[in-house]
């Protein structure tokens, strides 16, 4: 009897856990293929709310702005965090430690602080609400993750390869273009991915320092649940799920194919 | 007819206030072996890498082929570098690592194709191209190093202990290997280690380092033999000091009372007088064991033996306190060859065999510091 226990506790247990976390997105992606009208009842398979979904300008509209600011967003602040994390691993200079406590503060610090704080200060300067905003404040909180993710691969990185390098008689700017990038690439992209899925999904922030002229993806849903959350959304889900796998196999398979 | 390739003059390092290198005058000879020996923190390291540009000496000038280059960066120096530990571009495969100081110099494909087989094929890794760095063993990836730093034809290589990673075994096959390739090539070697033994079988000359400062400069025999020093006879080798007083000096020889026996030795190159105290320096092998009964040398008793398939070493502990290190040859046909532990010997040398040193200031910390203790890869 204990043995049997033993033996099924922790399965049953694991399974548990696993259907709590996976039900919940299996649900949605099999009701984005319901032609009901409501969530409670299957009513048959239906691609009805995938077209109905990119019928809804609005929501398309909302989706490419999403993207795009994602896209930007990450990229920019890989830019800055892989510059801020060489520079950090790199030199000695004054206020290093301080920088690299200010980039935990931004880390840790609750999102509604750096909301709020962003907002008061783009009416401080009286920087009109949309893309800009936007995008600044994204960039705000990816950087830290970027910079952590780059340093630990550099903190792995022989001192000695940029010295080969340049003993080979590579440039310094050569040797960062040859060795340093290559070898430091999975941290970049690994970066630039967390970059862009914070940036895709952020609410809190966004609410506050986006405008009218600038309506991204999260903000939309969330003003469609106060009308009542038509199964548009789930179909959208799926869809961002299916765009998150593909992303995140991609990912691996460049970096397995880097390690080879 | 030598050379010289690279001169230092007065060359100083310090790092965060602590010299490094002091004032270091040392000329390199075209198409030499060149050692630099010491124990870690001895500026060994740093004066290599000051050679291949990647520290510049607070002063001093260094001069290569009659053109200063002090100030030139790594990269606009006719010389490189095998790593310590490798530097292999992880993200390149064996031949683009070979290729890469090729098309740095932007030679074309076809060049680079048949120089990079060629050094591939020099040590031993024609099959291994397409391979990367991760796929090979540590003396696969030491020799994708050397490759990669020879196929430039530098006028020198600089090669920081680059056997410290490989077991023993390995080490030796290396060696030879590197004798071998240096003699093919032609190129002047400067090598650093911090094993005296393969510093003596491997060098033309060696250079041993202590503190900055260059303690002797010779071949290994010389240095061996001859050592300039009480650092060098104590780092270089096993040597037996025993403390003696210059007590009558003639034109050819010296008369020494060691620990109350009275030896007449050659005289030595430094002067002496009447009452100085001197060392008088044995190697292991020089040491005679001889019975109990014998009519000279010291009374003493075997305290360890170790047997060392060709010689069998004894630690003999003298009726002074003092021990002595004795290394002999097997000798089976020798019947007073066989001590026991805890066994009455008496300990002497033939005179002539033995090397004279001045006492020196501060000797009491060079012969008590544990010189050949050394972290297990060290880098200083």
């Amino acid at each position: 009897m204990e043995r049997v226990i033993a033996r099924w506790l922790p399965r049953t247990y694991l399974t548990l856990v696993y259907v709590l976390l996976y039900l919940p997105i299996l649900v949605l992606v099999v009701f984005s293929f319901n032609a009901s009208r409501t969530g409670y009842q299957w009513d048959g398979l239906s691609l009805h709310w995938y077209e109905s979904l990119f019928n809804n300008r609005a929501m398309v509209k909302a989706m490419w702005n999403s993207l795009w600011l994602a896209l930007v967003a990450a990229t920019v602040s890989t830019v800055i965090g892989a510059l801020t994390a060489l520079a950090l691993h790199r030199y000695r200079f004054r206020g290093k430690r301080m920088l690299n406590g200010m980039l935990f503060v931004v880390m840790m610090s609750p999102e509604i602080v750096l909301a709020i704080s962003l907002l008061a200060l783009f009416l401080l300067i009286g920087m009109q609400l949309g893309f800009m905003s936007l995008l600044l404040a994204h960039v705000t909180f990816c950087l830290p993750f970027v910079v952590i993710t780059v340093m630990a691969r550099l903190s792995g990185f022989d001192e000695r390869l940029p010295e080969a390098a340049r003993d080979l008689g590579a440039s310094d700017f050569t040797m960062t273009r040859t060795v340093l990038i290559p070898v430091i690439m999975p941290a970049l992209m690994a970066g630039w991915l967390l970059g862009f899925t914070l940036s895709l999904d952020d609410v809190v922030v966004s609410t506050f320092v986006s405008g009218p002229s600038y309506e991204i993806l999260p903000l939309r849903i969330y003003s469609m649940v106060r009308v009542g959350l038509k199964p548009e959304v789930n179909a959208l889900g799926t869809l961002l799920l299916v765009f998150s796998l593909v992303m995140l196999m991609l990912s691996q398979w460049i970096l397995m194919r880097s390690k080879r | 007819m030598t050379q010289t390739l690279l001169s230092l003059r007065n060359v100083s390092k310090q790092f965060d206030g602590k010299t490094v290198l002091d004032a270091l005058d040392l000329d390199i000879q075209d198409g030499e072996f060149l050692t630099l020996l010491g124990p870690s923190g001895c500026g060994k390291t740093t004066l290599l890498r000051l050679l291949g540009g990647f520290e510049h000496p607070d002063s001093g000038t260094l001069v290569l082929s009659g053109e200063d280059i002090t100030a030139k960066p790594p990269e606009h120096r006719p010389l490189n570098t095998v790593f310590q530990h490798y530097a292999l571009f992880p993200h390149m495969t064996v031949f683009d690592n070979v290729a890469y100081g090729l098309k740095m110099e932007k030679r074309p494909a076809d060049e680079i194709r048949q120089r990079v087989s060629e050094a591939l094929a020099l040590v031993q890794l024609d099959d291994f191209a397409r391979r990367k760095p991760h796929q090979l063993s540590g003396g696969q990836q030491q020799r994708v190093a050397i490759a990669r730093a020879v196929v430039k034809r530098p006028k020198l290589l600089l090669l920081d202990e680059p056997l410290s990673a490989l077991d023993y075994k390995l080490r030796r096959t290396m060696q030879i290997e590197l004798k071998r390739l240096q003699r093919e090539l032609g190129i002047t070697f400067v090598f650093v280690t911090h094993d005296q033994e393969e510093a003596l079988s491997m060098s033309d000359r060696v250079v041993v380092l202590k503190d900055g400062k260059v303690q002797q400069l010779g071949t290994p025999r010389e240095i061996y033999e001859r050592p300039a020093n009480l650092f060098t006879a104590r780092f270089v080798g096993e040597t037996n000091f025993f403390p003696g007083v210059v007590s009558r000096i003639d034109d050819e020889h010296i008369a020494v009372d060691v620990q109350g026996l009275l030896r007449h030795l050659r005289k030595p190159t430094f002067d002496v007088r009447v009452g100085q105290p001197v060392h008088v320096l044995l190697r292991p092998e020089d040491i005679r064991v001889l019975e109990p009964t014998a009519d000279h040398g010291f009374t003493g008793k075997v305290i360890e033996r170790n047997y060392k398939g060709s010689t069998l070493d004894s630690l003999i502990r003298l009726d002074s306190g003092q021990e002595v290190l004795a290394s002999e040859f097997f000798d089976e046909d020798d019947p007073t060859f066989d001590y026991r532990l805890g066994e009455p010997v008496r300990v002497s040398w033939v005179d002539g065999w033995e090397w004279l040193l001045p006492e020196e200031l501060n000797e009491a910390e060079v012969l008590s510091d544990d010189l050949n203790a050394e972290a297990p890869a060290g880098d200083d």
